[in-house]
């Protein structure tokens, strides 16, 4: 960690090119120094060590010997064809020399001293001839039946491998397994840079190869039991969880494909290259979720790989067009693969592999396996977790967002656990479920958790209709959320409430407008009276002025015509002479 | 039968002692049961490195018995005249 101890230099190493092989021995193996390979019969020692040879000179450019004592030439090179090697053509380059050993003890007398200076001018002639920086010896074991005299053997092996060391090549020994000890004849002892042991073994009638490296002098390596597999393209070594934790996030966000569901998370949606996972009991709708989701990164046009472990296509097509995803012009557009098989059909880690192989082909952004508790039935839990956290590291270092989905049993009290034990490896869980009530049952859907987003806490009742996946609005009862026919019920009453408090307010409307009605009648009358008795008033008023200006008057005539003789005509006169 | 020429071949690698031992053992036992019709061709594979291939040899010394097939092979400094004399197939002559 030290930037002193960075600076020392490492281990000089020669890359294998085999598929997972480097990652485990931090770069390949030992440069200029034996490594013995070692295993039970039909492990692939062979195999593995023609691969580091064919790898090695198309890949590094250094060139290699192999030296075999079992097969010849011929056979070696029909057998590796299978694999895409083509030895002839590189024995043509000059890029490879193929030396088949013939050793027969019948054929051969022993008379007296000797030694194997033969084999190494042999070697030390093929390795010369092309340049050779990679040897191997297939399987040198055979030597110990050839010649009777052990310790003359013993010690030219010993010899011949402080030879190659000299030569700087990069030398791979392969060894039969032996009882209680790696090889047959202790070869072990003259091996002591890098041993790697391959076991081939048969559990539940599945076979599973498994690498381990025994020890790596003078270099960190990983010291699990690795599963491998010979795979059309050579072998494919499996590191069960990978080394760093370090790929690029996105911050995108890419939709569920169901809009009520992508509204329970607060950024409408899942993180582009977050692995989700759905699970559920039986019928709760996570193949239809699985489904949509593909379908709406298909809408996106997105590539999308939809591994079926239940389902035909063909099935899986029909049975998705019958509540409205219609996949089948995404197939068409080859948007969408489908990849169905039955988990029973290969081991776990050949799943794997074809799912890596599938990946790589097809470069898909989505992928959804359906369902990975299938997957159990292969393998045992352990088995399947640390293949699930391969395949969930690789996803994410590709930036490919996946869901899987996973069957749990209905039983109350695991029934948020998941068997695989998976659920601490993805980042989203969505869990739908049954609701179970008097005599009905519903689905709701929740999310359990969602890293890096926070989202409802609702569980959401959802129908599956012929249009998709509809999430139906929260309705809250009296003793909280109510589903399916209290649903109805509760609508029902709110209904019902909402019709009687409606009459009510018409009736009180009603009311004031009576109320008003005669408020005004009782208005008008008063005014009525009110103008009667301001009318009446006013007439006195006026007769009181009248009667006071006629008094005015008389009172005048009195005082101007004192002569006038007071009678009624007076005022007659009066109006005469004006 | 007897009158076919033995043709043997000795595969040594440089003058060392084991080699020497050998062609001189073999030259022995020709002159003493095989006078007059055999040949012997001393192949130094460190001139000639490339002919290891072609008549398997590992171990050094190797005798090949290329005539009369088949072909025979004796490793070892050839110093067990019985061993030799039976893995060659030559009867002694003067028994």
């Amino acid at each position: 960690m030290t930037p002193a101890a960075a600076a020392l230099p490492q281990l000089p190493k020669a890359p294998t090119g085999i598929d997972g092989l480097d990652e485990i021995t931090n770069g390949g193996l030992p440069l200029g120094r034996p490594t013995l390979i070692c295993g039970s019969a039909g492990c692939g020692k062979t195999l593995m060590s023609v691969e580091f040879l064919v790898r090695g000179a198309l890949e590094f450019d250094e060139p290699g010997v192999l030296m075999a004592f079992e097969e010849t030439a011929d056979e070696l090179a029909a057998n590796v064809t299978s694999l895409g090697f083509d030895l002839k053509q590189l024995v043509a380059d000059k890029k490879l020399r193929l030396d088949h050993v013939h050793v027969d003890r019948s054929e051969i007398e022993e008379t007296g001293e000797y030694d194997l200076e033969g084999l190494f001018i042999r070697l030390g002639y093929a390795i010369d001839s092309i340049g050779a920086k990679r040897v191997v010896l297939d399987t040198i074991e055979s030597l110990f039946s050839g010649f009777s005299n052990q310790a003359v053997l013993r010690s030219e092996i010993r010899r011949l491998f402080r030879w190659l060391k000299e030569k700087g090549v990069t030398t791979v020994i392969t060894a039969e397994r032996g009882d209680g000890s790696l090889t047959r004849q202790g070869l072990e002892e003259y091996v002591s840079d890098c041993v790697i042991l391959l076991d081939n073994r048969v559990v539940n009638q599945i076979t599973t190869r498994r690498l381990r490296i025994v020890k790596y002098r003078g270099s960190t390596h990983g010291t699990n039991e690795y599963p491998y597999l010979i795979t059309e393209n050579g072998i494919s070594v499996l590191p069960v969880t990978s080394l760093k934790l370090e790929h690029d996030v996105s911050n995108e966000v890419v939709s569920t494909g169901v809009p009520g569901l992508d509204e329970m998370f607060t950024r409408r949606g899942l993180y582009r290259g977050s692995s989700v996972l759905i699970t559920g009991t039986a019928g709760t709708a996570k193949t239809t979720l699985a489904a949509a989701f593909a379908a709406e990164a298909c809408r996106r046009g997105e590539r999308s790989l939809y591994f079926a472990f239940e389902e035909s296509p063909q099935q899986l097509l029909r049975n998705m067009d019958s509540v409205g995803l219609h996949l089948r012009p995404f197939v068409e557009q080859g948007l969408l693969h489908i990849e169905a098989s039955r988990p029973t059909l290969n081991g776990l880690e050949q799943h794997l592999v074809t799912i890596h192989k599938l990946i790589a082909q097809l470069q898909p952004r989505t992928v959804i396996i359906d369902p990975i508790s299938n997957l159990v039935s292969v393998g045992s839990l352990t088995e399947v977790r640390g293949m699930l956290t391969r395949l969930i590291d690789y996803l994410k270092v590709q930036g490919i967002t996946a869901l899987f989905t996973a069957l749990v049993s209905g039983g109350r009290t695991n029934q948020e656990m998941t068997e695989e034990g998976v659920s601490s490896l993805v980042d989203t869980w969505i869990h739908v479920r049954d609701l179970e009530g008097i005599g009905e049952r519903n689905r709701g859907v929740s999310i359990l958790k969602a890293r890096g987003m926070a989202h409802s806490n609702q569980v959401r009742e959802f129908l599956v209709t012929s249009e998709g996946i509809r999430l139906l609005d929260v309705v809250i009862g009296p003793g909280g959320i109510v589903t399916g026919a209290s649903r109805h019920t509760q609508y029902m009453q709110e209904q019902a409430a909402g019709l009687a408090a409606q009459q009510e307010i018409e009736r009180r409307e009603r009311e004031l407008e009576r109320k008003r009605r005669v408020l005004e009648a009782t208005i008008a009358n008063l005014r009525t009276e009110f103008e009667s008795v301001e009318e009446e008033l006013r007439r006195s008023n006026q007769e009181e002025e009248q009667r006071q200006h006629e008094l005015t008057q008389g009172r005048r005539q009195i005082a101007a015509g004192v002569g006038q003789r007071p009678g009624g005509a007076t005022p007659g006169s009066e109006s005469s002479n004006s | 039968m007897d009158e076919e020429i033995w043709e043997l071949r000795l595969y040594v690698a440089g003058q060392t002692v084991k080699s020497v031992t050998a062609l001189t053992n073999l030259k022995r036992y020709c002159e003493e049961h095989l006078k007059g019709r055999y040949v012997i061709e001393v192949v130094d594979l460190l001139e000639n490195p490339q002919l290891a291939e072609g008549d398997q040899i590992l171990a050094i010394p190797t005798l090949v018995r290329k005539v009369p097939s088949p072909i025979r092979k004796i490793i070892g400094d050839l110093s067990n005249q019985e061993r030799v004399l039976v893995g060659l197939d030559i009867r002694p002559a003067h028994k």
